[in-house]
Parts: C-alpha cells; structure tokens; sequence
C-alpha cells in the first residue's frame, strides 16, 4: 500500500471513529453491551411524532398589555389635570395606542403640553385633526416595541416556571420565530395535555380589593341602579361566583369593589394547598405575603373589621369574606378546591402572573403507544428496504457490489453520528430525507460502476477505467448532490418544523454521501487494484 | 450481471406520446381535484379536529356516530383504519374528525374535549364502581397508587421505586399491547409485577375498551400560514435549483427540469385525489423528496448530454440527446428500481403513519424517472429545434468548461 492510500485509510478511519464516538462514546465510555445499548438511545433524538408527546403553540394577546398601559395612562392622566387644574372637555382611549382629550382650555394648553412632556414621556402630544384645541396622544413606536418584547418575554418567562413546576421531563418552550407572538411548547410523552394546558393558561392575576358596597347584585344594570347609574368614584364593578349556595338563585354576583388593590399578586412570598378546615374533602389555597405588603396589609384589615374584602382572581371573585380580626401576612382562598386544582393555583400564583391572556393555535398529541408503532414499523420497513437493496448490490456488481454496501453503511453511520453531535432531532419528515439520502447514495455508486463497465467495454484496463469511471462520474454526483443541496437549504431558511427537519438530515446525508461514493469508495478500489493481478479481471 | 447493454431507443422520436401520456394522466387527475372541489387537505392545512381512537374490538361505529349526533357534532367524520396493508383484518382504529365550527379560536378546545366526552358517555369508560380508566392512566397517577397502596410492602419512602415500576408497567401498555389492555394477566411479564401489584390494580381500576392514541388541533389561522408558507419554501426552493442548473448548464435545461418537477408533483397531486389521500405536512416532505429525486434523475440525463455535445458535435441534437438516455438508462432502471423498491416497502410494512408519505414516495418515483426523458428532455430538444433548427445550438457554459476542465485535470 502506497503512502496517499494509506493517509486516506487512517482518515476513513478517524471518521468512523468519530462517528462511533459520537453514538456511543457519551456521556461517559461505556463499559457495558447494555450501557452502549443506552447511550445510543439517549444520543439519538427522536421527535414528538416518534416518541410521543405534545405540541402546543399559544400566541400571546400582546395588544392586551397595550391596552392596559394605554388604561392606566388614562387614569393617571385625568387625576392630573384634575390636579393641576386644567381644563379640559373629555378624556378618552381612542385604540390601544391613542388618547384623545378633547377641548383642552385654551388659557392653560401651554400648561397640558407641559405636563405631557414631563411626566408623559411615553407619549408623543399632536394637534388632533378635525378638533379645536384637542389632542391626539399617541404613544411612541419605540416604546410600543420595547411593550411587545418585554410582554413576550415576561409570558416565556412565566409559562418556563409553570412548566417547570408541574414536573414535567424535558420541556420545551421557545419562541416559534413563525407567526406573530407565537410560544411554542413541547412537552415529551406527555399523552394527555389538559392540565398542563390549563395551568399555561390561567392568567394568575391575583388582587385583594375592599367591597365598596356592601351588598351583591344579581346583575350589572342592578348594581349600577342601585347607585343611581353612577358608581362611587374610583369603583368597578367585577362578577363572580354567587356565595349562596340555595337552589334557585342566581349563579352568578356582581360585586362593587375600589378599583385599586390593596395586595396584588406581586406581593405573594408563596402559596400553597391545604385541605379545607370548613368543607372537609375539599382543599383551599394558602398564601403569604411579603414583608412590604404585610405592612400595608395590617393596618388595612385593622381598620375595616367587619366589613368585607373580595380575592379577585383573573378579573372574578372568588370569595368576599368579611374581615374578622388584623391579619398579617397570610391568607386563604377558599374555594371548591379539588386536591389537584388546588395544586394547580398555588403553581400559578407562585410562579406569577401573565402579562397578557393566551390562546392556543394548535395541539398535537401522539400517544405514547402510537409513538412506539410509528418507530417499530418505521425502523423495521426501512431496515427491510435497506438489506434489499443491499441484497440486490451485492447480487449484480458482486465484490464492487461489497464496496457500494461499506459506502452505504458508512453514509447511515455519518447520517446519524452527525445528528447526534448537532443534537438534531430525528422525525418523520426526517426519515423522508434518509430515504432519498438512501436512494442518491445508491444512486452514485450505480453511476460510477456504470461508467466504469462502460469504459471496461470500450477496452480500458482495470486501472484506467476505474479513473475515468470516477473522474466521470464526478461532475454528475456533484451537480445533482449541490442542487439537492441548494434546495435543502431554500427549505431549511424559509421552511416549518416539519419541513425543516427534512432538510437538516438531507444536507448532512449528502455531504456525507459525497464522501462515502467518491472518497472511501474510490480508496477501497485503490486497495484492491493493488493487490489484485493486472491481468485479471475486474469484479463488477 | 448486467440487464441492459447497448441499448438503442429513440426516445426523442416519441416524445408525442409522451406528451400524449403525461396531458391524459394529468388531465385524469385533475378532473378528479375538480370535482372534488379542491384539494384535499389535512388537518393541518385546514385546521380542525382529528381524535385518533384505538378499540379494544370491532369498533362500534353505529354507536359511535349516533353519540356524535347526540352531541350535535353531525358534522364529524367519521373512518376506520386498519395498521397494515397487508392484513386487513384488524381494524380497530378509528379517526374521528371534525372540521372547524366558528371561527373563533376559543371552539379549538371544545371540539377535542366534546368528543372525547362523547367517548366516555358512550362507552362508559368510569365504571359505576367510580374505577379509573388504566388504559388512560398516566405515569404520575399510578406511581401515587403504588405508592399509597405499597404492594411490594417497601415502606413509605419507594415513590422512586413505584415510580420505575409504573413506567415499566405503562410503557408494557403502551409499547406491547398498543395502548390498550383487555386484562391485568397481559402484564404477568412485567418486571416486578408480582401476583401482589397485579392484583392491587382491579381494585382501583377498570379497563376502558378504547383509548385515545392521538389529538391533533389546527386553528385556522395556523392551518393557513402552514399552507403558505410549505407553498413559498417549495417554490423559493425550485427557483434556487433553476438558478444553479441555469448557471451549470444553460437556462432551458434549468427551466426544463423545473417543469419536469412541476409535472411530477401535479401527477402525484392528482392521484392523490383518486386515491383519497389526504394532503398533510408529512405528505410535503414526500412531495419534496420526490422533487429532489426527480431533478436528480433529470440532472444525471443533462451531464451526459453535455459530455457527449462534446465529443458528437457533426450529430443532430436529438440524437444526442437519444444517445445520453440510452447510455444512462441502465443506471436509471437501477436507480430508480431499487428506490421504487425501498419506498414499496415503506408502504407496505410501514404503517398507517406513514401511508399517505410513502404512497407519494412510490408515485413520486416512478413519475420522476419517466419524467426525466419524456418531459425534460424533450423539452430542450424542443427549444433547440426551435432556435438553430437542430444543430447549431450546443450546450455548456463558459463557467461549466472551465469546472470540466479543472476535473480533468
């Protein structure tokens, strides 16, 4: 064996190495038949469609975070001109990014200008058209953009701790990059998503509010009439669930409540369940709050024994109980509670709140069972085709036949090491692209030893033709691999997951492809014209 | 052993029956489209709600559309599935879908949920007894079980060992009796399933006789996006093939090839729609790989013409081109063979899954093999007959001489 073949063996075999390394040889070497057995099932990746698992992909309502922005600067808006005496005819939120104030007095406009430009820096103050002496507030694009990313990160955020809470193995939760505000969730051999869906999706929005009124009504209008049509200042009015328990009655209350909470969820220190002490069978959920809200808390709950508080959650009252004694930093929600749902809000109330609800675009749940058909039939059918058409080279090109199955077998081996060192993630799709990775290695084999029985014929010697064969060959197999190629890359930038991992295991498959048919397999027939006799003929 | 030596057909001479076969075929196809109204497409392109059902025996259809209709969901679809085309005989799978209500996003939920509710009514999965479904059981939920019940008698702190056991337990379900048991006694062979954990299970649990296998939910919105955004990255990928084939070889063989991959995919299109299949996202993936296999093939035919314009220049061009077919043609009998081969049997042994993927894989295949001499080839002929009236025009690039060039050297 000449120096350059032998170079180009101890290549081959740094490559198979690696590739064996890269399947078996991690985390830790295996000492074991059992333990190589293991690392390659970790090593290998299989997607949700093969596995089992679900898919979820929410989109975050992130105009509801504008909006609420647009809200408060509304409020804190009219309370300061009210304050500092400027006249005005209306204040109004005209869409989640305008404020509109109408008939601002002339004689003070100088003043309502300066007010915004101070202390309203997010908003950029314009004549509004069609107006007299009205303006049109609109706020900035820039802090509109920032408003987006950070609602979209807080929800990732939030929805990471949730997950992880529930205990799930190996969640995934990530951006989809696709549509617009987009989260996507996988959750591996999770069969049956309703909880974890449920817990994604509560808003976890906790406020404790003082009752403005004492009394509940059975309706809005009735509440709204029993004011006369006008509510206290600084009040709402927020439905929930009736606490009378009489058949008959009405299911739903309407509560008058102050507008602003005494304790939010962002006071919480922790939450957990407990079982109920009035209802036994039934569970409640405890919370603490933080040191800083303690101090509010007290003196607040001091002053107003005897009068009732309403725990608002998610924009519905869950319970207004009336205040017995000083409390603290602790308290209960109480509730029809199962142990389970229990669990579930303390989760979401210790992990906090959304900045904005969710909605869920698309679920896709294989069961476990259905994963572990789809990988033995998938596995077995392709284990089939593949020793076939193994069967079949062998048959009809004989010892070069040998040659084009180490090729074969070499292209599968890079195939999967590399997906396993790129941590991609194996799937049906991906299988798609290992068949027609399959057929063009097969395919470039055929064409060298085509070419090389051609030039056989035509009266070459065994060297020359094995040279012109694969010199020949040698611009087909790229130009047909590079266009692949270029496609597979096409589909991978501007393609879906599906499509995606379609082209990931095509584009490694043929580089790989490339070098197993003209690299490996040109040297194993270097090695054998070497030692075989000059005169004899060519197996092929 | 060699099958084909020295062949000598002209291909090129028959190039209108050709055309003739590939109209009629897609003229048959697309009728079939038409009257169907459309395309037929899956869940995923056009959202909705899929539960995929598996029985424990026959399913009872009947019962199964009469509790739908009860429900008011009349407009649910309702097929049964078998696991292999070979053996029809067990047929105890069952797709249950149900097309888009409003078009409000909040109905996404409520269709899954109002047939698996359907489900449970009709089949009483939650025995009188108040029993959990095992066959729907989660890990979590059974490792409380044991844990509580303690079978093995390892004391409080084993939720770890429970835990294992569980699974094991489960994954037996799931992985040798597909999901669904019809006794206990079918776990016998679980490791540490003694006689005391198997007869722990009756007591708390029934066993349901179906079992949900599978739940897919497309909103809308994303049924659309997904339909154009596949469109756009299969058509974004045609035009970089076009502009590489343009740039190796001239741009008639790119724009040729590109209407060859065109032709393939509207052929398999619309046998599809003969053969009711649905079109998904796994069905895209085939349809891109029959694509890459068809220009493949048509590549491998261009190279040779390209090769033998330089050696047979006094020869008319579609000789020439008659001349690279018939040179390639045993390896393109092989090629195409052995695939056809490999993706028969996916087909055929590779599960429901898999169905509608290999199906187009096995049409794909067999149309991007004939389409490489009856469309693309004779597309260029064609061309250059109609600029240099057959003979002027050669092929190959400044660019491609010089890579041959550098090969050869």
């Amino acid at each position: 064996m000449n120096s350059q073949l032998r170079w180009k063996f101890i290549f081959i075999g740094g490559v198979i190495v690696f590739c064996i390394f890269g399947l078996v040889g991690m985390p830790e070497l295996p000492t074991s038949l059992r333990q190589v057995k293991q690392n390659l099932v970790d090593r290998i990746k299989l997607g949700l469609d093969l596995k089992g698992g679900s898919h979820l992909v929410l989109q975050v309502q992130v105009d509801e975070a504008i909006g609420q922005r647009c809200d408060q600067a509304v409020d804190q808006l009219t309370k300061q001109l009210h304050e500092k005496n400027i006249g005005f005819g209306e204040i109004r939120r005209v869409d989640d990014t305008h404020i509109l104030v109408r008939s601002v007095d002339p004689a003070t406009s100088g003043n309502f200008r300066d007010l915004v430009n101070s202390q309203f820096t997010d908003w950029n103050p314009t004549p509004a058209a069609g107006e007299t002496n009205g303006f049109l507030l609109t706020l900035k694009p820039s802090i509109v953009a920032d408003l987006r990313r950070d609602t979209m990160d807080q929800s990732l955020e939030t929805i990471t701790r949730r997950i992880n809470a529930l205990g799930l193995t190996e969640p995934t939760i990530a951006f989809t990059g696709r549509g617009v505000n987009e989260i996507l969730v996988q959750l591996p051999g999770e069969g049956d998503p309703t909880r974890a869906k449920s817990v994604i999706q509560a808003g976890g929005q906790l406020e404790l509010n003082r009752l403005a009124d004492e009394q509940t009504y059975p309706s809005e209008s009735a509440a709204l009439a029993a004011h006369g049509g006008v509510l206290p200042p600084g009040a709402q009015v927020v439905s929930g669930r009736s606490e009378s328990t009489k058949p008959g009655e009405p299911q739903q209350a309407y509560y008058i409540l102050d507008r602003a909470p005494i304790v939010t969820g962002q006071d919480l220190r922790g939450a957990s369940p407990s079982p109920s002490s009035n209802n036994p069978g039934q569970y409640e959920v405890r919370f603490q709050l933080s040191t800083a809200a303690a101090q509010r808390f007290g003196p607040f709950t001091e002053a107003n024994i005897g009068r009732r508080m309403a725990i608002v959650l998610d924009h519905q009252v869950y319970t207004a109980p009336v205040i017995n004694g000083r409390i603290e930093d602790s308290g209960v929600i109480e509730g029809q509670f199962s142990q389970e749902s229990a669990q579930d809000l303390a989760l979401v109330l210790r992990a906090g709140a959304l900045p904005a609800s969710i909605k869920y675009l698309e679920e896709r749940t294989v069961g476990p069972s259905l994963g572990a058909d789809s990988i033995r039939e998938g596995v077995r059918a392709s284990v089939a085709s593949i020793i076939v058409v193994m069967i079949f080279l062998v048959f009809y090109y004989r010892l070069s036949g040998v040659n084009a199955v180490v090729a074969l077998v070499l292209n599968l081996l890079i195939l999967v090491a590399f997906m396993a060192y790129a941590g991609a993630v194996l799937t049906l799709p991906g299988i798609a692209g290992v068949i027609l990775t399959i057929g063009m290695g097969v395919d470039s084999n055929v064409l060298v030893f085509e070419r090389i029985r051609e030039e056989l014929r035509n009266g070459k010697a065994n060297a020359s033709a094995v040279e012109l064969g694969f010199n020949r060959a040698f611009l087909t197999i790229i130009d047909t691999h590079v266009t692949t190629v270029v496609s597979a890359i096409f589909l991978f930038l501007f393609g879906t997951g599906p499509v995606r991992g379609f082209a990931v295991t095509l584009v490694i498959g043929l580089i790989a492809n490339v070098f197993t048919s003209i690299y490996v397999s040109r040297a194993i027939f270097d090695w054998h014209l070497a030692r075989m006799d000059r005169q004899a003929a060519l197996s092929i | 052993m060699e099958f084909f030596k020295n062949v000598n057909v002209d291909w090129m001479g028959k190039a209108k029956y050709f055309a003739a076969l590939s109209l009629a075929l897609l003229a048959i196809g697309w009728i079939s489209i038409l009257r169907a109204g459309g395309p037929r497409y899956g869940i995923d392109f056009r959202g909705g709600t899929l539960v995929y059902v598996r029985f424990a025996g026959p399913p009872p259809l009947d019962k199964i559309r009469k509790g739908l209709q009860d429900a008011g969901l009349a407009n649910s679809s309702i097929q049964t599935i078998s696991d292999n085309v070979l053996n029809s005989g067990s047929q105890n799978d069952v797709v249950i879908g149900l097309e888009l209500k409003g078009q409000g996003d909040e109905s996404l939920d409520a269709g899954k949920q109002s047939i698996v509710d359907v489900l449970h009514k009709t089949f009483g999965t939650t025995d009188t007894a108040g029993k959990q479904d095992f066959n729907a059981l989660t890990p979590s939920a059974l490792t409380i079980f044991l844990t509580q019940k303690d079978p093995l008698s390892l004391g409080t702190n084993a939720g770890e060992r429970y835990g294992q056991l569980a699974q094991r337990l489960l994954d037996a379900r799931d992985k040798e009796h597909g999901g669904i048991l019809t006794s206990f006694d079918e776990l016998k062979n679980v490791d540490g399933a003694t006689p005391a954990v198997l007869s722990s299970l009756p007591s708390a649990y029934s066993l349901g006789n179906f079992t949900i296998r599978n739940v897919e939910i497309v909103g809308p919105k994303v049924g659309a996006q997904l339909r154009r955004q596949a469109i756009f990255a299969t058509l974004y990928a045609l035009a970089g093939m076009l502009v590489y084939i343009a740039f190796r070889f001239e741009w008639v063989y790119g724009a040729a090839a590109v209407i060859a991959v065109f032709h393939d995919v509207l052929i398999t299109l619309g046998l599809f729609s003969i053969f009711h299949f649905e079109i998904s996202l796994t069905v895209i993936a085939a349809l891109l790989t029959l694509v890459g296999y068809s220009m493949n093939d048509t590549i491998v035919i261009f190279d040779r013409v390209r090769e033998d314009l330089r050696l047979m220049r006094r020869e008319p061009f579609d000789q020439v081109v008659n001349k690279a077919i018939n040179q390639t043609l045993s390896r393109t009998i092989l090629t195409s063979g052995l695939t056809f081969l490999t993706v028969l049997v996916l087909f055929l042994m590779g599960g429901e899954v898999l169905r509608a993927f290999s199906f187009a894989m096995v049409v794909g295949v067999v149309v991007g093999t004939y389409s490489s001499f009856g469309i693309a080839a004779p597309i260029v002929v064609l061309w250059n007959k109609y600029r240099g009236q057959g003979t002027a025009v050669r092929a190959g690039s400044a660019a491609d001489k010089r890579v041959a060039a550098a090969a050869r050297r």
